[in-house]
Protein backbone atom coordinates (compact mmCIF):
# COMPACT_ATOMS: atom_id res chain seq x y z
CA UNK A 1 0.00 0.00 0.00
CA UNK A 2 1.37 3.39 -0.94
CA UNK A 3 2.12 5.68 2.01
CA UNK A 4 1.37 9.34 1.58
CA UNK A 5 3.99 11.70 3.06
CA UNK A 6 2.55 14.15 5.60
CA UNK A 7 1.87 17.54 4.08
CA UNK A 8 4.54 20.07 4.90
CA UNK A 9 4.01 23.77 5.67
CA UNK A 10 7.38 24.52 4.09
CA UNK A 11 8.24 26.52 2.20
CA UNK A 12 6.28 29.46 3.60
CA UNK A 13 5.97 31.93 0.76
CA UNK A 14 4.87 35.53 0.93
CA UNK A 15 3.86 36.69 -2.53
CA UNK A 16 3.54 40.45 -3.02
CA UNK A 17 2.15 40.80 0.49
CA UNK A 18 0.99 44.15 1.78
CA UNK A 19 -0.49 44.90 5.15
CA UNK A 20 -2.32 48.08 6.01
CA UNK A 21 -3.62 49.14 9.40
CA UNK A 22 -5.86 52.20 9.41
CA UNK A 23 -4.39 53.44 6.15
CA UNK A 24 -0.84 53.02 7.46
CA UNK A 25 1.32 50.70 5.39
CA UNK A 26 2.94 48.12 7.64
CA UNK A 27 4.17 45.76 4.90
CA UNK A 28 4.68 47.02 1.39
CA UNK A 29 4.65 44.44 -1.42
CA UNK A 30 6.84 41.90 0.35
CA UNK A 31 7.87 38.78 -1.53
CA UNK A 32 9.91 36.32 0.49
CA UNK A 33 10.35 32.58 0.93
CA UNK A 34 11.19 30.72 4.11
CA UNK A 35 12.47 27.32 3.07
CA UNK A 36 13.98 24.54 5.17
CA UNK A 37 17.58 25.20 6.07
CA UNK A 38 19.69 27.59 8.11
CA UNK A 39 18.03 30.29 10.23
CA UNK A 40 16.73 33.43 8.57
CA UNK A 41 17.35 36.58 10.60
CA UNK A 42 15.21 39.66 10.07
CA UNK A 43 16.94 42.92 10.93
CA UNK A 44 15.94 46.53 10.60
CA UNK A 45 14.94 49.51 12.69
CA UNK A 46 11.88 49.60 14.94
CA UNK A 47 8.71 49.82 12.91
CA UNK A 48 10.30 48.35 9.81
CA UNK A 49 7.74 45.52 9.78
CA UNK A 50 9.70 42.57 11.18
CA UNK A 51 7.09 41.55 13.74
CA UNK A 52 4.20 42.04 11.31
CA UNK A 53 5.99 39.99 8.69
CA UNK A 54 6.37 37.11 11.14
CA UNK A 55 2.72 37.34 12.21
CA UNK A 56 1.61 37.25 8.59
CA UNK A 57 3.96 34.37 7.79
CA UNK A 58 2.73 32.52 10.87
CA UNK A 59 -0.83 32.92 9.56
CA UNK A 60 -2.04 34.96 12.53
CA UNK A 61 -2.75 38.10 10.51
CA UNK A 62 -4.23 37.97 7.00
CA UNK A 63 -2.49 40.21 4.50
CA UNK A 64 -4.41 43.14 3.04
CA UNK A 65 -3.24 42.09 -0.39
CA UNK A 66 -1.01 39.41 -1.83
CA UNK A 67 -1.01 35.87 -0.48
CA UNK A 68 0.82 33.56 1.85
CA UNK A 69 1.21 29.89 1.04
CA UNK A 70 2.31 27.06 3.26
CA UNK A 71 3.83 24.24 1.26
CA UNK A 72 1.85 25.52 -1.69
CA UNK A 73 -1.44 25.62 0.22
CA UNK A 74 -3.35 28.59 1.58
CA UNK A 75 -5.34 29.01 4.81
CA UNK A 76 -3.48 26.26 6.63
CA UNK A 77 -4.02 26.35 10.43
CA UNK A 78 -0.81 26.78 12.44
CA UNK A 79 -0.45 23.17 13.46
CA UNK A 80 3.16 22.91 12.34
CA UNK A 81 4.19 26.53 12.75
CA UNK A 82 5.00 28.14 16.07
CA UNK A 83 5.90 31.60 17.28
CA UNK A 84 7.48 33.08 20.37
CA UNK A 85 6.43 36.67 20.83
CA UNK A 86 8.82 39.36 21.99
CA UNK A 87 7.05 39.47 25.34
CA UNK A 88 5.66 35.96 25.70
CA UNK A 89 2.68 35.66 28.02
CA UNK A 90 2.83 32.80 30.46
CA UNK A 91 -0.45 31.15 31.37
CA UNK A 92 -1.34 31.29 35.05
CA UNK A 93 0.02 27.91 35.94
CA UNK A 94 3.36 26.24 36.60
CA UNK A 95 6.10 25.88 34.00
CA UNK A 96 5.08 22.26 33.54
CA UNK A 97 1.45 23.31 33.44
CA UNK A 98 2.21 25.68 30.56
CA UNK A 99 3.89 22.89 28.65
CA UNK A 100 1.14 20.38 29.34
CA UNK A 101 -1.40 22.93 28.12
CA UNK A 102 0.52 23.48 24.89
CA UNK A 103 0.84 19.73 24.41
CA UNK A 104 -2.91 19.30 24.92
CA UNK A 105 -3.56 22.09 22.41
CA UNK A 106 -1.31 20.18 20.00
CA UNK A 107 -3.50 17.09 20.50
CA UNK A 108 -0.77 15.08 22.21
CA UNK A 109 -2.30 12.11 24.05
CA UNK A 110 -2.75 12.73 27.78
CA UNK A 111 -0.54 9.77 28.70
CA UNK A 112 2.31 11.22 26.67
CA UNK A 113 2.16 14.75 28.00
CA UNK A 114 4.12 14.48 31.23
CA UNK A 115 7.00 12.68 29.54
CA UNK A 116 7.07 15.14 26.68
CA UNK A 117 6.82 18.13 29.02
CA UNK A 118 9.78 16.89 31.06
CA UNK A 119 11.76 16.43 27.87
CA UNK A 120 10.97 19.95 26.69
CA UNK A 121 11.95 21.39 30.06
CA UNK A 122 15.26 19.54 29.87
CA UNK A 123 15.83 20.87 26.35
CA UNK A 124 15.69 24.47 27.58
CA UNK A 125 17.53 23.77 30.84
CA UNK A 126 14.58 24.36 33.17
CA UNK A 127 14.16 20.87 34.59
CA UNK A 128 14.47 22.05 38.16
CA UNK A 129 11.83 24.74 37.77
CA UNK A 130 8.93 22.63 36.51
CA UNK A 131 6.71 23.31 39.50
CA UNK A 132 7.43 27.02 39.68
CA UNK A 133 4.61 29.39 38.70
CA UNK A 134 5.60 30.46 35.20
CA UNK A 135 4.84 34.11 35.83
CA UNK A 136 7.26 34.16 38.74
CA UNK A 137 10.20 33.07 36.63
CA UNK A 138 12.86 35.52 35.44
CA UNK A 139 12.64 37.11 32.01
CA UNK A 140 15.27 34.76 30.60
CA UNK A 141 13.59 31.71 32.09
CA UNK A 142 10.21 32.79 30.72
CA UNK A 143 11.75 33.25 27.29
CA UNK A 144 13.19 29.74 27.39
CA UNK A 145 9.91 28.33 28.66
CA UNK A 146 8.12 30.11 25.81
CA UNK A 147 10.48 28.44 23.34
CA UNK A 148 9.82 25.05 24.93
CA UNK A 149 6.08 25.72 24.78
CA UNK A 150 6.32 26.61 21.11
CA UNK A 151 8.14 23.34 20.45
CA UNK A 152 5.27 21.35 21.98
CA UNK A 153 3.59 21.09 18.58
CA UNK A 154 6.81 19.89 16.95
CA UNK A 155 6.81 22.71 14.41
CA UNK A 156 8.54 22.68 11.09
CA UNK A 157 9.13 26.40 11.35
CA UNK A 158 9.61 28.52 14.48
CA UNK A 159 9.30 32.29 14.47
CA UNK A 160 11.17 34.09 17.24
CA UNK A 161 10.47 37.79 17.72
CA UNK A 162 13.57 39.36 19.27
CA UNK A 163 14.13 36.38 21.55
CA UNK A 164 17.06 37.93 23.38
CA UNK A 165 15.81 41.51 23.71
CA UNK A 166 16.27 42.72 27.30
CA UNK A 167 18.29 39.64 28.29
CA UNK A 168 21.73 39.95 29.88
CA UNK A 169 24.74 38.41 28.08
CA UNK A 170 24.61 35.16 30.06
CA UNK A 171 20.90 34.65 29.38
CA UNK A 172 21.45 35.66 25.76
CA UNK A 173 24.16 33.00 25.39
CA UNK A 174 21.91 30.32 26.85
CA UNK A 175 19.03 31.33 24.56
CA UNK A 176 21.25 31.46 21.48
CA UNK A 177 22.58 27.99 22.27
CA UNK A 178 19.02 26.70 22.53
CA UNK A 179 18.13 28.31 19.19
CA UNK A 180 21.17 26.74 17.53
CA UNK A 181 20.19 23.39 19.02
CA UNK A 182 16.68 23.70 17.62
CA UNK A 183 18.01 24.67 14.18
CA UNK A 184 20.34 21.67 14.29
CA UNK A 185 17.27 19.44 14.74
CA UNK A 186 16.04 20.61 11.35
CA UNK A 187 13.45 23.12 12.49
CA UNK A 188 13.47 26.22 10.33
CA UNK A 189 14.16 29.30 12.48
CA UNK A 190 12.98 32.75 11.45
CA UNK A 191 13.95 35.35 14.01
CA UNK A 192 14.24 39.09 14.36
CA UNK A 193 16.91 40.97 16.24
CA UNK A 194 18.49 44.38 16.62
CA UNK A 195 21.80 42.80 17.55
CA UNK A 196 23.99 42.53 14.45
CA UNK A 197 26.42 40.29 16.33
CA UNK A 198 23.61 37.90 17.07
CA UNK A 199 22.52 38.03 13.43
CA UNK A 200 26.06 37.04 12.38
CA UNK A 201 26.25 34.26 14.97
CA UNK A 202 22.89 32.67 14.23
CA UNK A 203 21.88 33.66 10.75
CA UNK A 204 22.28 31.61 7.63
CA UNK A 205 20.39 34.26 5.73
CA UNK A 206 19.86 37.93 6.59
CA UNK A 207 16.85 39.97 5.54
CA UNK A 208 17.06 43.73 6.05
CA UNK A 209 13.72 45.50 6.31
CA UNK A 210 12.94 49.19 6.28
CA UNK A 211 9.55 50.92 6.17
CA UNK A 212 7.71 47.70 5.43
CA UNK A 213 9.88 46.74 2.50
CA UNK A 214 12.66 44.23 2.05
CA UNK A 215 15.74 46.26 1.35
CA UNK A 216 18.16 43.38 0.94
CA UNK A 217 18.24 39.64 1.51
CA UNK A 218 21.39 37.57 1.23
CA UNK A 219 23.35 34.83 2.96
CA UNK A 220 25.07 36.06 6.09
CA UNK A 221 28.62 36.29 4.74
CA UNK A 222 27.53 38.13 1.61
CA UNK A 223 25.27 40.50 3.51
CA UNK A 224 27.90 41.57 6.01
CA UNK A 225 30.95 41.45 3.72
CA UNK A 226 29.56 42.91 0.53
CA UNK A 227 26.15 44.49 1.00
CA UNK A 228 24.65 45.57 -2.29
CA UNK A 229 22.40 48.42 -1.27
CA UNK A 230 23.41 51.72 0.25
CA UNK A 231 20.91 51.19 3.10
CA UNK A 232 22.43 47.81 3.95
CA UNK A 233 25.96 49.24 3.82
CA UNK A 234 24.98 52.02 6.19
CA UNK A 235 23.08 49.66 8.51
CA UNK A 236 26.00 47.26 8.73
CA UNK A 237 28.31 50.20 9.39
CA UNK A 238 26.16 51.09 12.37
CA UNK A 239 24.45 54.12 10.88
CA UNK A 240 20.82 54.78 11.74
CA UNK A 241 18.20 54.09 9.11
CA UNK A 242 15.44 56.65 9.55
CA UNK B 1 -34.86 46.44 77.31
CA UNK B 2 -32.83 44.08 75.19
CA UNK B 3 -29.09 44.59 75.26
CA UNK B 4 -26.09 43.43 73.22
CA UNK B 5 -25.50 40.90 75.98
CA UNK B 6 -28.86 39.25 75.32
CA UNK B 7 -28.15 39.25 71.59
CA UNK B 8 -24.84 37.54 72.25
CA UNK B 9 -26.62 35.16 74.57
CA UNK B 10 -28.87 34.09 71.71
CA UNK B 11 -25.83 33.41 69.58
CA UNK B 12 -23.88 31.62 72.29
CA UNK B 13 -26.88 29.48 73.23
CA UNK B 14 -27.26 28.62 69.55
CA UNK B 15 -30.91 29.60 69.74
CA UNK B 16 -32.81 27.20 67.42
CA UNK B 17 -35.01 29.94 65.93
CA UNK B 18 -31.97 32.06 65.18
CA UNK B 19 -30.10 29.13 63.66
CA UNK B 20 -33.08 28.24 61.46
CA UNK B 21 -33.15 31.77 60.08
CA UNK B 22 -29.39 31.76 59.45
CA UNK B 23 -29.62 28.37 57.78
CA UNK B 24 -32.41 29.44 55.43
CA UNK B 25 -30.58 32.68 54.63
CA UNK B 26 -27.48 30.76 53.63
CA UNK B 27 -29.45 28.24 51.58
CA UNK B 28 -31.32 30.97 49.70
CA UNK B 29 -28.35 33.27 49.08
CA UNK B 30 -25.84 30.54 48.20
CA UNK B 31 -28.35 28.87 45.87
CA UNK B 32 -29.02 32.21 44.20
CA UNK B 33 -25.29 32.85 43.78
CA UNK B 34 -24.80 29.36 42.33
CA UNK B 35 -27.66 29.84 39.85
CA UNK B 36 -26.46 33.33 38.99
CA UNK B 37 -22.91 32.03 38.45
CA UNK B 38 -24.19 29.35 36.07
CA UNK B 39 -25.90 32.07 34.07
CA UNK B 40 -23.57 35.02 34.62
CA UNK B 41 -20.12 33.55 34.03
CA UNK B 42 -20.86 31.95 30.62
CA UNK B 43 -22.82 35.04 29.59
CA UNK B 44 -19.98 37.33 30.68
CA UNK B 45 -17.48 35.12 28.84
CA UNK B 46 -19.62 35.16 25.71
CA UNK B 47 -19.72 38.96 25.67
CA UNK B 48 -16.00 39.16 26.49
CA UNK B 49 -14.96 36.91 23.61
CA UNK B 50 -17.34 37.89 20.85
CA UNK B 51 -17.76 40.96 18.70
CA UNK B 52 -21.28 41.76 17.54
CA UNK B 53 -23.38 44.72 16.63
CA UNK B 54 -24.71 46.43 19.74
CA UNK B 55 -22.08 44.89 22.02
CA UNK B 56 -21.31 48.19 23.72
CA UNK B 57 -25.01 48.75 24.39
CA UNK B 58 -25.25 45.28 25.95
CA UNK B 59 -22.28 46.08 28.20
CA UNK B 60 -23.81 49.40 29.28
CA UNK B 61 -27.14 47.72 30.04
CA UNK B 62 -25.43 44.89 31.89
CA UNK B 63 -23.47 47.33 34.02
CA UNK B 64 -26.63 49.30 34.71
CA UNK B 65 -28.42 46.13 35.81
CA UNK B 66 -25.87 45.77 38.59
CA UNK B 67 -27.84 48.46 40.37
CA UNK B 68 -31.26 46.83 39.96
CA UNK B 69 -33.54 47.98 42.82
CA UNK B 70 -34.44 44.87 44.86
CA UNK B 71 -38.01 45.99 45.43
CA UNK B 72 -38.56 46.33 41.69
CA UNK B 73 -37.17 42.83 41.13
CA UNK B 74 -39.37 41.61 43.97
CA UNK B 75 -42.41 43.23 42.42
CA UNK B 76 -41.71 41.79 38.95
CA UNK B 77 -41.14 38.29 40.34
CA UNK B 78 -44.25 38.67 42.48
CA UNK B 79 -46.32 39.55 39.41
CA UNK B 80 -44.86 36.62 37.50
CA UNK B 81 -45.46 34.11 40.29
CA UNK B 82 -48.76 35.41 41.68
CA UNK B 83 -51.80 33.27 41.05
CA UNK B 84 -52.94 35.42 38.14
CA UNK B 85 -49.40 35.75 36.74
CA UNK B 86 -47.94 33.74 33.84
CA UNK B 87 -46.08 31.41 36.21
CA UNK B 88 -48.76 31.33 38.88
CA UNK B 89 -49.58 27.67 38.30
CA UNK B 90 -46.15 26.71 39.62
CA UNK B 91 -47.24 27.73 43.08
CA UNK B 92 -43.88 29.20 43.98
CA UNK B 93 -44.93 32.49 45.51
CA UNK B 94 -44.06 32.80 49.20
CA UNK B 95 -41.62 29.90 49.05
CA UNK B 96 -37.82 29.83 49.34
CA UNK B 97 -37.73 28.99 45.61
CA UNK B 98 -39.32 32.35 44.81
CA UNK B 99 -36.71 34.05 46.98
CA UNK B 100 -33.92 32.21 45.13
CA UNK B 101 -35.39 33.29 41.79
CA UNK B 102 -35.57 36.93 42.88
CA UNK B 103 -32.04 36.94 44.25
CA UNK B 104 -30.72 35.16 41.15
CA UNK B 105 -32.15 37.98 39.03
CA UNK B 106 -30.46 40.51 41.29
CA UNK B 107 -27.10 38.78 41.40
CA UNK B 108 -26.71 37.46 37.84
CA UNK B 109 -26.00 40.89 36.28
CA UNK B 110 -23.35 41.59 38.92
CA UNK B 111 -21.57 38.31 38.25
CA UNK B 112 -21.96 38.64 34.48
CA UNK B 113 -20.66 42.22 34.36
CA UNK B 114 -17.67 41.52 36.59
CA UNK B 115 -16.92 38.24 34.80
CA UNK B 116 -17.08 40.00 31.44
CA UNK B 117 -14.52 42.56 32.54
CA UNK B 118 -12.24 39.98 34.17
CA UNK B 119 -12.32 37.57 31.24
CA UNK B 120 -11.92 40.31 28.66
CA UNK B 121 -8.86 41.69 30.44
CA UNK B 122 -7.29 38.25 30.56
CA UNK B 123 -8.20 37.58 26.92
CA UNK B 124 -6.37 40.72 25.82
CA UNK B 125 -3.33 39.23 27.51
CA UNK B 126 -3.75 35.65 26.29
CA UNK B 127 -5.18 36.13 22.83
CA UNK B 128 -1.96 36.03 20.79
CA UNK B 129 -0.70 32.96 22.62
CA UNK B 130 -4.01 31.11 22.24
CA UNK B 131 -4.10 32.02 18.55
CA UNK B 132 -0.55 30.76 18.13
CA UNK B 133 -1.41 27.49 19.89
CA UNK B 134 -4.48 27.13 17.65
CA UNK B 135 -6.78 26.77 20.65
CA UNK B 136 -10.46 26.35 19.72
CA UNK B 137 -13.30 28.59 20.97
CA UNK B 138 -14.65 26.31 23.70
CA UNK B 139 -11.19 25.49 24.98
CA UNK B 140 -10.46 29.23 25.05
CA UNK B 141 -13.47 29.90 27.25
CA UNK B 142 -12.54 27.04 29.57
CA UNK B 143 -8.94 28.28 29.78
CA UNK B 144 -9.93 31.86 30.53
CA UNK B 145 -12.47 30.88 33.17
CA UNK B 146 -9.97 28.53 34.78
CA UNK B 147 -7.11 31.01 34.79
CA UNK B 148 -9.34 33.86 35.98
CA UNK B 149 -10.94 31.73 38.68
CA UNK B 150 -9.52 33.65 41.62
CA UNK B 151 -10.72 36.94 40.17
CA UNK B 152 -14.08 35.41 39.31
CA UNK B 153 -14.38 34.34 42.92
CA UNK B 154 -14.44 38.03 43.79
CA UNK B 155 -17.43 38.51 41.50
CA UNK B 156 -19.20 35.62 43.23
CA UNK B 157 -18.48 37.28 46.54
CA UNK B 158 -19.87 40.56 45.35
CA UNK B 159 -22.96 38.63 44.33
CA UNK B 160 -23.18 36.88 47.67
CA UNK B 161 -22.83 40.21 49.46
CA UNK B 162 -25.69 41.62 47.43
CA UNK B 163 -27.88 38.55 47.99
CA UNK B 164 -27.21 38.21 51.70
CA UNK B 165 -27.79 41.88 52.40
CA UNK B 166 -30.92 42.59 50.36
CA UNK B 167 -34.32 42.67 51.96
CA UNK B 168 -36.68 44.27 49.45
CA UNK B 169 -37.03 41.40 47.00
CA UNK B 170 -37.19 38.50 49.45
CA UNK B 171 -39.75 40.16 51.66
CA UNK B 172 -42.08 40.70 48.69
CA UNK B 173 -41.80 37.24 47.13
CA UNK B 174 -41.10 35.30 50.33
CA UNK B 175 -43.59 36.99 52.61
CA UNK B 176 -41.33 36.67 55.70
CA UNK B 177 -43.26 33.64 56.94
CA UNK B 178 -41.95 32.46 60.30
CA UNK B 179 -40.12 29.16 60.00
CA UNK B 180 -40.57 28.97 56.25
CA UNK B 181 -39.34 32.04 54.37
CA UNK B 182 -37.91 34.21 57.13
CA UNK B 183 -34.27 35.07 56.46
CA UNK B 184 -31.82 37.24 58.37
CA UNK B 185 -32.54 40.53 56.65
CA UNK B 186 -36.32 40.22 56.77
CA UNK B 187 -36.16 39.02 60.36
CA UNK B 188 -33.97 41.98 61.34
CA UNK B 189 -36.44 44.38 59.71
CA UNK B 190 -39.42 42.71 61.41
CA UNK B 191 -37.87 42.34 64.87
CA UNK B 192 -36.63 45.91 64.82
CA UNK B 193 -40.11 47.16 63.97
CA UNK B 194 -41.49 45.02 66.83
CA UNK B 195 -38.88 46.37 69.22
CA UNK B 196 -37.28 42.94 69.79
CA UNK B 197 -33.77 44.20 69.31
CA UNK B 198 -32.01 41.17 70.82
CA UNK B 199 -32.82 38.90 67.91
CA UNK B 200 -32.28 41.70 65.41
CA UNK B 201 -28.86 42.52 66.81
CA UNK B 202 -27.94 38.84 67.10
CA UNK B 203 -28.81 38.28 63.44
CA UNK B 204 -27.01 41.47 62.49
CA UNK B 205 -23.85 40.28 64.21
CA UNK B 206 -24.05 36.90 62.47
CA UNK B 207 -24.68 38.56 59.11
CA UNK B 208 -21.61 40.75 59.54
CA UNK B 209 -19.45 37.82 60.64
CA UNK B 210 -20.64 35.74 57.70
CA UNK B 211 -19.89 38.43 55.15
CA UNK B 212 -16.46 39.05 56.69
CA UNK B 213 -15.69 35.33 56.88
CA UNK B 214 -16.61 34.79 53.25
CA UNK B 215 -14.49 37.75 52.20
CA UNK B 216 -11.55 36.57 54.29
CA UNK B 217 -11.82 33.12 52.72
CA UNK B 218 -11.86 34.59 49.23
CA UNK B 219 -8.91 36.83 50.03
CA UNK B 220 -6.97 33.82 51.31
CA UNK B 221 -7.84 31.78 48.23
CA UNK B 222 -6.74 34.61 45.99
CA UNK B 223 -3.42 34.88 47.80
CA UNK B 224 -2.88 31.16 47.51
CA UNK B 225 -3.78 31.34 43.84
CA UNK B 226 -1.34 34.15 43.16
CA UNK B 227 1.35 32.24 44.98
CA UNK B 228 0.90 28.94 43.19
CA UNK B 229 -0.53 29.94 39.85
CA UNK B 230 1.22 33.26 39.35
Amino acid sequence: MAMRAPLSDLPVKLEDVSLLAREVTILDHVTLTFAAGAPTVLIGPNGSGKTSLMRVAMGLVPPTSGRVTFGGRIDVPPLRRAIVFQRPVMLRRSALGNLRYALAAANVARAERSKRADKLLRLVGLSRLGDRPARRMSGGEQQRLAIARALAKEPEILFLDEPTASLDPAATKITEDIIQGIAARGIKIVMSTHDLGEARRLGGEIVLMHRGRIVEAADTATFFNSPKTDAARRFVAGELLV
Amino acid sequence: MPTDASALDLILRADPALLAIVRLSLIVSLSAVACAALIGIPFGALIALTKFRGRNAVIVILNALMGLPPVVVGLVVYLLLSRSGPLGTLGLLFTPAAMIIAQTILVAPIIAALARQTIEDLYVEYRDELDAMNVGPLQRVATLIRDARYSLLTSLLAGFGRAAAEVGAVIIVGGNIDGFTRVMTTAIALETSKGDLALAIGLGIILLILVMAVNALAWAMRRVGERYAG
